[in-house]
C-alpha cells in the first residue's frame, strides 16, 4: 500500500514536470522571435516582392492576419491565443519557402523519414553501445577493453558534420562514387512499394546513419564499460561468483542489468544531442527530414514552422524522458521507494 | 559525460588518499592526460603565436590571391580556397578564435553550474525545489535548435552572442553534479564545525566548500568545453556565425559554400573538421583522465585484479 503511494506520487511528479516544462518550451518559443530584430512582416515583404509583386501595406497585414500575426494587438492577448491554438494542434501556416502550407502537413511529410532514419540509428546505437560496453567492462583488461576506451573517447569527440564529410568524401564522391550523398530516394523513381524503391531509400540513408552511429556509439560504450567496472566491485556480484553462477548469467543478469540503468536514464538525456546532430547530418546529406527544415526554417525566417518544430522536438524528448524514467521505476526498486 | 566513471588497467599509484602530492604524478603516468595535454599546448601555441607556424605568410592570413582553388602543393601545403586564400594560413590563424570560444563558453557554463547548483544544495527547500526544476527543465529543452532558434533571431556572427547562447544552453547538466556533490558534502563535520565557528555562508562556500569540489568542476569544464567546441563550429558551419571570422566553423561554411568536396578539394574541406575534432579529442582524453585519476570507485576494482 505504501509503496503504491510513493509510486503514485512520483507518477505525478513527472507528469507536472512534463506539463512545466512543455510550457517553459511554448513560452520560449513565442517570446523569443518577439524579442529578436528581425520582424516577419519584413521577410513576407520581401518574399512577396521577389515574385514581381506590387504589395501595399494593407495587403500585407491582411495576408499576416491570416498566419495569426497581429501587430497592433496586445501581446498577452497573442500570448493566450497562441497557447491555445498550440495545445489543440492549430499550428499555423508556412510563411517561409513553402507559403501558405499547413505546418502539419509540412511536418507530416518531414516526419517519417526522420524518425526512420534517426530513431532506428540512433536505437541501434543505443543497443550496440550497451552490448560492446558490457563486454569490454566485464573483460576488464582484455583485448577489446585495451581499444575500446581510447577509440571511443575519440570518435565521441568527433564533430557530426565532419564524419559526415568524411564519409561523403571517402565513399560519395570521386571516380567510382558507392553511395549516394544526398537526398532521401532517387529522384527518377515513384516512390511506392517496389524493391527498386526500398533499395534506392536504403541506400541513400546508408551514409546519414552510418554518421550518426559513429558518433553516437562512443558515449554508450564508454559509459556503460565504466558502470559495468563500478558494478563488478559490488559484493553481490562476488556472493554470484562464489555461488558458482555461470559467468554469461552474472555478466547480463547480475552486473549488466544494474549497470544498464544509469545509461537508460542518460539515454534520455542525451537525446538533445542526437537532435543537434540530426540537424546538421540531415543539412549535410540534404536529407528532407524536420533537421533539415529546422535549417529551412531559419533561413528563411518561418515562425510558425520553427516554433512547431522545436515544440515538437520537445515534445519527443520529454516522451522519451518520461518513459525512461517509468522503465526504471519498473527496473529498479531502488526508485520507487525514493519517491 | 558519466557520472559514474572509473579507471583503465594501467596501474596507477594510489592517488586518492594523497590527492595533493599524488595528483601530478598521476596525470604524468596517464597516458591519455598527456596526449591530450600535449594537443592542448599544441592548440594554445598555435593560438598564441600564429605566425611562428606559417613561415611562408606575409601580412594577412585571409590574402586574397591569384590561384582559386588549388591543390595542396608545396606552396599551399593545403590548397587554396574559392577566392584563393592560402588555407593552410587561414587554419592556422582560426586556432585562436575556437580557443577562445571553447575556454570562455566553457568557463562561463561551469561558473554559472556551480552558482546554481551549489546554491541549490546549500539553501535547500523552496528554493532547492525551484532550481532543482530550472536545471531540468534546461537539461531536457533540445538545446542545439534553441541555439540555432537564439543565434538566428540575436543577429547573426557576432561573437558574443554566441559564447552568451553557449553558456545560457551548456551549464544545467553541470549545475545538477554540482547540486549532487554538494548536497552529499552539506552535513560533513569540517563544514558543520565551520558553522559551529560562526563562519558565513558565503565563506563556508568559497573556503570550504568549493576546494573539496575542485575534481568536479575541473571535469565539468572539459565537458562543457567539449561541447561548447562542437556546437560553436556546427553554428558556424551552418552560416550563423560571422561569415568574415577567421575560425574552423567559418572555414567549413565556406568550404562547403564553395564546393571544395565537388571540386575535388578534400584537403581544404576537411581539415578545418579535424582541426575541430582534434580539440575536442583533446579535451575529451583529459575529462576522461580526470575521471580516472580522481574516482575513488576504482580503489576495489583494483584489489580485485590484483588478487586475480
Amino acid at each position: 500500500m505504501h509503496e503504491e503511494l510513493v509510486g503514485v506520487r512520483y507518477l505525478i511528479r513527472r507528469l507536472g514536470f512534463f506539463v512545466l516544462t512543455l510550457w517553459a518550451a511554448m513560452t520560449l518559443n513565442f517570446f523569443i522571435p518577439r524579442m529578436m530584430p528581425g520582424s516577419p512582416e519584413e521577410a513576407l515583404r520581401q518574399r512577396l516582392s521577389k515574385g514581381g509583386a506590387v504589395v501595399t501595406p494593407e495587403q500585407l497585414r491582411t495576408v499576416l492576419a491570416e498566419f495569426g500575426f497581429d501587430p497592433d494587438k496586445n501581446i498577452f492577448l497573442q500570448y493566450g491565443e497562441y497557447l491555445r491554438s498550440m495545445v489543440t494542434g492549430h499550428w499555423g501556416v508556412s510563411i517561409g519557402s513553402s507559403l501558405g502550407v499547413p505546418v502539419t502537413t509540412l511536418i507530416g511529410d518531414a516526419l517519417p523519414w526522420t524518425l526512420g532514419l534517426v530513431g532506428l540509428s540512433t536505437v541501434l546505437a543505443f543497443v550496440l553501445g550497451t552490448l560492446i560496453g558490457t563486454v569490454a567492462g566485464w573483460r576488464r583488461g582484455g583485448l577489446i577493453d585495451g581499444i575500446v576506451p581510447p577509440v571511443f573517447i575519440v570518435t565521441s569527440a568527433l564533430p557530426y558534420f565532419w564524419v559526415a564529410l568524411l564519409l561523403i568524401s571517402l565513399f560519395a564522391i570521386g571516380n567510382n562514387p558507392v553511395l549516394p550523398n544526398d537526398f532521401n530516394y532517387d529522384q527518377s523513381l515513384t516512390p511506392g512499394f517496389t524493391g527498386e524503391f526500398i533499395w534506392s531509400v536504403i541506400k541513400h540513408g546508408i551514409l546519414p546513419a552510418g554518421t550518426i552511429l559513429i558518433t553516437a556509439v562512443g558515449g554508450w560504450i564508454l559509459t556503460m564499460r565504466n558502470n559495468m567496472v563500478t558494478t563488478l566491485a559490488e559484493d553481490y556480484v562476488r556472493m554470484a561468483r562464489a555461488k558458482g553462477i555461470p559467468g554469461r548469467r552474472i555478466m547480463f543478469g547480475y552486473a549488466g542489468r544494474n549497470a544498464f540503468l544509469p545509461n537508460l536514464s542518460g539515454f534520455a538525456m542525451s537525446l538533445g544531442f542526437v537532435i543537434s546532430g540530426t540537424i546538421l547530418v540531415e543539412y549535410v546529406f540534404n536529407y528532407p527530414g524536420l533537421g533539415y527544415m529546422f535549417y529551412n526554417a531559419t533561413v528563411s525566417t518561418d515562425y510558425p514552422l520553427l516554433q512547431a518544430l522545436f515544440l515538437l522536438v520537445t515534445l519527443a524528448v520529454l516522451i522519451c524522458v518520461l518513459l525512461c524514467d517509468f522503465a526504471v521505476f519498473l527496473l529498479d526498486p531502488r526508485a520507487r521507494t525514493k519517491g | 559525460m558519466s557520472a559514474i566513471v572509473a579507471g583503465t588497467a594501467a596501474p596507477t599509484p594510489s592517488v586518492t588518499r594523497r590527492p595533493r602530492g599524488g595528483l601530478l604524478r598521476a596525470i604524468l603516468r596517464n597516458r591519455k592526460a598527456m596526449v591530450g595535454a600535449a594537443l592542448l599546448l599544441l592548440f594554445i601555441l598555435l593560438a598564441a603565436f600564429p605566425q611562428l607556424f606559417t613561415p611562408g605568410l606575409h601580412g594577412d592570413p585571409r590574402a586574397i590571391g591569384d590561384v582559386p582553388l588549388a591543390k595542396p602543393s608545396g606552396e599551399h601545403w593545403l590548397g587554396t580556397t574559392g577566392l584563393g586564400q592560402d588555407v593552410y594560413a587561414e587554419l592556422i590563424y582560426s586556432t585562436r578564435e575556437s580557443l577562445v570560444i571553447a575556454v570562455v563558453a566553457g568557463l562561463g557554463a561551469t561558473i554559472l553550474s556551480v552558482i546554481i547548483g551549489v546554491s541549490a544544495a546549500y539553501l535547500g527547500g523552496f528554493a532547492d525545489d525551484g532550481l532543482s526544476m530550472l536545471t531540468d527543465i534546461f537539461l531536457v529543452l533540445p538545446t542545439f535548435p534553441l541555439i540555432i532558434v537564439l543565434a538566428t533571431y540575436a543577429g547573426k556572427g557576432n561573437l558574443t552572442v554566441i559564447i552568451i547562447v553557449l553558456i545560457l544552453t551548456g551549464w544545467s547538466y553541470g549545475a545538477r553534479q554540482m547540486r549532487a556533490q554538494a548536497l552529499s558534502l552539506r552535513n560533513r563535520d569540517f563544514l558543520e564545525s565551520a558553522r559551529v565557528r560562526g563562519e558565513r555562508s558565503s565563506y563556508i562556500i568559497v573556503v570550504e566548500v568549493l576546494p573539496t569540489m575542485i575534481s568536479l568542476i575541473v571535469a565539468n569544464f572539459l565537458g562543457a568545453a567539449l561541447y561548447s567546441v562542437l556546437t560553436a563550429a556546427g553554428l558556424q558551419f551552418l552560416g550563423l556565425g560571422d561569415p568574415n571570422s577567421l575560425s574552423w566553423g567559418t572555414m567549413l561554411y565556406w568550404a562547403q559554400n564553395q564546393g571544395a568536396l565537388v571540386n575535388g578539394l578534400p584537403a581544404w574541406a576537411l581539415s578545418p573538421g579535424l582541426a575541430v575534432a582534434l580539440l575536442g579529442v583533446s579535451f575529451a582524453l583529459l575529462n576522461y583522465a580526470f575521471d580516472e585519476i580522481s574516482n575513488p570507485a576504482l580503489r576495489p576494482v583494483r584489489r580485485r585484479r590484483a588478487k586475480s
